[in-house]
């Protein structure tokens, strides 16, 4: 009896341990401005395989971690869209990533990922993260997070992190457009003036 | 011996205090809607709720970050609601920052705090600009949430995380003597 009691208790604690270590994942590294990306290769909603080599006339990406669950990024949804019509034909594409544990958040899996696409009308590959290795690599925390790279002879070159503008509420209130304003320098040249923002998102379930 | 016994004795009462708590919930819902009109909430941009983080009143401040739709934060949200039951009395305050979206405040929001009942101070942070007033919380804040601010006076702790109750205790008493 006294053993088993024990036992019981002893299970409570390891059990107790485990769950607080859980909670402490976070992120330090990944990505800052400067850095080369390490090209990834991910399933799109059509099935195929995505990486940024496949676009050899591509200047650089808008890569965008983004999910279907998440009312920032479900609010953000239509000026991802409007992004890729603005500046795929001028050489930046938007590359969406769902970067969440499917097993956590079952609706952002891919059949839901590619029903949303329909709906939306989405225009630009929307990739899922299987196995949730490329988020860390880049060091995004939620979504949206977005990367905006340039495409360089050394590789893809980290150019702006962040919002994509400085109102999630209203897109014609917006004073802002981060991420149309780094791609527009990139374009004519120029360096990125805001290289940096924050904005709130949900965090990447994992 | 004795005592084991006594620890598992208690523990699933506590168990069984949990189910008649919900069996309780099921009959507060459905004047859910006429209380929720009642609930005051207050609605901050970041300048009014600035002071909030900044008191220097010799009393520990939790202030955590949230909001309905964003599930980790409902999932800890029992053990802020624990801890200002709990710590009280140690001169320990716990205030909840819901960031949901201002459209939401009547249809969500305060429904929300009805029907779990929540004792904690709730108040709302409605300001778009967040790039401005993102790091002026914490300079590393990513903007993920939940997060969680503990400060007194002028000692100050931020945690991009998640939070159980038995670690949320454990930097809480960081701040208490």
């Amino acid at each position: 009896m006294k053993k088993t009691v024990k036992l019981m208790l002893l299970t409570a604690i390891v059990f107790g341990v485990w769950s607080f270590t859980k909670t402490e994942k976070a992120i330090d590294n990944g990505y800052k401005v400067g850095d080369y990306v390490k090209d990834f290769k991910l399933e799109n909603i059509d099935g195929k395989m995505v990486s940024m080599s496949d676009f050899e006339k591509a200047k650089g990406f808008i890569i965008t971690f983004t999910c279907n669950t998440c009312p920032y990024a479900v609010a953000y949804e239509d000026r991802i869209e409007a992004l890729n019509k603005m500046y795929e034909e001028k050489g930046y594409l938007v590359i969406a990533i769902m970067p969440n544990n499917v097993k956590v958040k079952p609706e952002d899996g891919m059949k839901y990922m590619r029903a949303r696409a329909e709906e939306k009308g989405f225009t630009f590959p929307y990739l899922m993260d299987e196995g949730q290795r490329v988020y860390p690599q880049f060091g995004a925390t939620k979504t949206p997070h977005i990367y905006v790279v340039k495409k360089t002879d050394k590789g893809n070159m980290v150019k702006y992190i962040g919002a994509i503008d400085d109102n999630y509420q209203n897109a014609d209130e917006v004073k802002n457009k981060y991420v149309e304003d780094a791609v527009n320098a990139l374009l004519n040249g120029k360096e990125v003036n805001v290289t940096e923002t924050k904005a709130i998102g949900c965090s990447i379930k994992v | 011996m004795k005592k084991y016994c006594l620890i598992i004795v208690v523990l699933l009462l506590d168990c069984n205090q949990e189910k008649n708590n919900n069996n309780k919930s099921a009959t507060v819902v459905k004047t859910e809607e006429s209380k929720a009109e009642t609930v005051d909430l207050i609605v901050y941009d970041y300048n009014t709720l600035e002071p909030l983080l900044n008191k220097k009143d010799g009393k520990v401040y939790v202030i955590n970050f949230w909001a309905t739709w964003c599930a980790p934060c409902v999932k800890e949200l029992p053990y802020f609601e624990t801890l200002n039951k709990e710590y009280q009395s140690k001169n320990v305050e716990v205030i909840l920052v819901s960031l949901d979206f201002p459209k939401q405040y009547e249809k969500k929001l305060k429904p929300f705090i009805v029907n779990k009942n929540l004792k904690s101070r709730v108040v709302a942070l409605n300001d778009v600009d967040s790039n401005t007033w993102i790091p002026k919380v914490n300079k590393d804040w990513s903007g993920a949430i939940p997060v969680t601010l503990i400060y007194k006076n002028d000692k100050r702790a931020f945690y991009e995380k998640s939070f159980n109750l038995e670690e949320l205790k454990k930097e809480v008493n960081k701040f208490l003597n």
